[in-house]
């Protein structure tokens, strides 16, 4: 069951011994329930931070995030987040890294597997449960993550540039498959990428952040037909639409 | 050049690829046997996908140890029956033989040896739960570390040897002043990894932790335990092995009974095959010790050997 995920004036800034460092400047917007955005800008504009923030993670210093009209106070069950690294356990099985949010709950052993079952085929980890991330390619190990967020059954479901530290096919094939999962499974979905190919391709906005502290540039519907194919990447509406993030970001 | 030897030219650059978690100490631990091990295993690990390469290494590992003890062997005797050497000075292989049968049979090698392995385990248990829990507070807390640091490396390098004696003043020529010097002793390397493993936990997973809402004692369980195990090991392999050369020591400044008390005893008569027979003794408790780590490490980080 999505919620609508809205991120209200929030303003941050780092206090390090240096010195501070403004990352996030009154960012507003907000994400309707089911819908998927995705957030581009040049590295270091705050895109990660925000993230953190939209997690409870990070307290900002001003500004609040509501889900579905709720302040979030910090990490919480409604929320999953996947990060750029996979960030397996390396001493855990897939099955066992899969479902240790489970069992920080107390789940009981057979409740964690059969929820665990369940989404080892949407993710297609099949055959691969009782693997060591040692054994895996980083698109796999970046699944598992990814089935690691989706085990609670989040209503929002965070991505910290979750495709950033793989080869481009590898990147291109697992956008497809988010897809499938996301249409499968409808929930509302913020994710930071870099690229503006992959932001329009998989997102029903665009939010482009401009640097220092980080702010909202431009908010752009993608207004792409679905379900997508990775055809629509050769259609002149996506190329309109890449030019026009692409000015954002270099403005 | 035979296949094996060709294996062992190409591997000293794929050793650093696949060993585990570097260990403050266990690099540079000085034991020989040690380092073989270390690299036996790691040599193995990183030859894992021939199959038949692997199969010939292990036969290897097993056949080449004994092979050489028994050359070992065969060369004393040689030298001693030779006559070059007098037999109070190396006795040969048989006298020795003789003396551990007597030794055995008067039961003083097995009282003997029960007092030091006493003396070691409770040594050891102390040692290494002091260590733990001071390195766990000191890997978390900078500030305390900071304040400490200066007199944990003060104690340590103070050379046991020279406070032996002391101890034996303060606790008494019974078991307490070995206790404390196996302690003692054991305490710095298991010290220093415990604060080495604590710290290298990766703060994405503690990140990963923060996210899901974990509890300190879920973090501490289910996150550092694991994640510092490899290096506490390595730590605990060290520490093993000196936990034995600090009973002895403790028990030749002063002591009624143990096998450094024998070798003592043994010396002032010049009975050399019974120093033989406790020397032995005491490396094969050390061995055992070593073994018993090692056997530890392999069912606890059997999923350090399963590489793509």
């Amino acid at each position: 069951m999505p919620a609508s995920l809205s991120a209200e004036h929030i303003s941050h800034t780092f206090r390090t011994p240096a010195g501070t460092v403004p990352a996030l400047r009154d960012v507003t917007f907000t994400v309707e329930a089911g819908r998927l955005a995705c957030v581009v800008g040049p590295s270091g504009c705050g895109k990660s931070t925000l993230l953190r923030v939209l997690a409870g993670l990070l307290k900002p210093d001003a500004g609040r995030v509501l889900l579905n009209g709720a302040p979030v106070e910090g990490p919480n069950h409604q929320i999953g987040i996947v990060f750029q690294k996979a960030n397996l356990m390396p001493w855990r099985t897939v099955m066992q890294n899969l479902t240790l949010p489970l069992e920080l709950d107390g789940v009981p052993a057979e409740k964690r597997r059969a929820r665990a079952e369940a989404l080892i085929d949407l993710v297609g980890l099949g055959g691969f449960t009782d693997a060591y991330p040692g054994e895996l390619s980083g698109g796999m190990a970046q699944r598992v993550a990814m089935a690691r967020a989706l085990i609670y059954a989040p209503e929002v479901l965070l991505l910290d540039e979750p495709f950033g530290a793989l080869d481009a096919m590898t990147r291109e094939r697992l956008g497809v498959e988010l897809l499938r999962i996301w249409e499968a499974e409808r929930r509302t979905v913020v994710m930071v990428t870099h690229s503006i190919a992959e932001a329009l391709f998989l997102g029903d906005h665009v939010m482009v952040m401009g640097q220092r502290p980080g702010h909202i540039v431009r908010w752009l519907d993608v207004p792409l037909p679905r379900p997508r194919s990775l055809d629509v990447i050769h259609s002149p509406a996506f190329g309109q639409l890449s030019a026009q993030v692409r000015a954002a970001i270099e403005a | 050049m035979t296949a094996i030897g060709r294996r062992c030219l190409a591997a000293p650059c794929r050793l650093w690829v696949y060993s585990p978690a570097p260990s403050v100490f266990g690099n540079r631990a000085g034991f020989l046997l040690m380092a073989e091990q270390t690299i036996v295993r790691q040599f193995v690990r990183a030859d894992a996908t021939p199959h038949a390469g692997r199969d010939r290494l292990r036969w290897a590992r097993w056949a080449v140890s004994p092979l050489l003890a028994v050359a070992l062997l065969l060369a004393w005797h040689a030298v001693t029956a030779s006559g070059a050497v007098k037999p109070f000075i190396i006795p040969p292989p048989a006298a020795v033989f003789d003396a551990l049968g007597a030794a055995l049979a008067n039961g003083s090698l097995l009282y003997h040896a029960q007092v030091t392995l006493g003396e070691v385990l409770i040594g050891l248990a102390l040692g290494l739960t002091t260590a733990v829990s001071l390195g766990y507070l000191l890997a978390k807390a900078p500030l305390v570390e900071r304040l400490l640091a200066p007199y944990i490396v003060g104690l340590q390098a103070v050379p046991i040897v020279a406070i032996a004696p002391l101890f034996i003043i303060w606790f008494g020529s019974g078991a307490p002043s070995k206790v404390i010097t196996c302690a003692l002793i054991v305490f710095f390397p298991m010290l220093i990894n415990t604060v080495v493993g604590v710290r290298q936990v990766e703060p994405d997973l503690r990140d990963l932790m923060a996210s899901l809402d974990a509890t300190r004692w879920q973090t501490f369980r289910l996150l550092e335990v694991p994640a510092a195990m490899p290096v506490l090991l390595g730590g605990l392999k060290v520490s093993a092995t000196l936990s034995v050369i600090g009973a002895v020591v403790g028990e030749f400044v002063g002591a009624s009974a143990g096998l450094g008390f024998l070798i003592n005893l043994a010396r002032s008569t010049y009975d050399t095959p019974l120093v033989f027979v406790a020397v032995f003794t005491l490396t094969i408790m050390a061995l055992s010790l070593y073994g018993l780590v090692d056997w530890l490490e392999k069912r606890l980080l059997s999923w350090q050997q399963r590489r793509s």
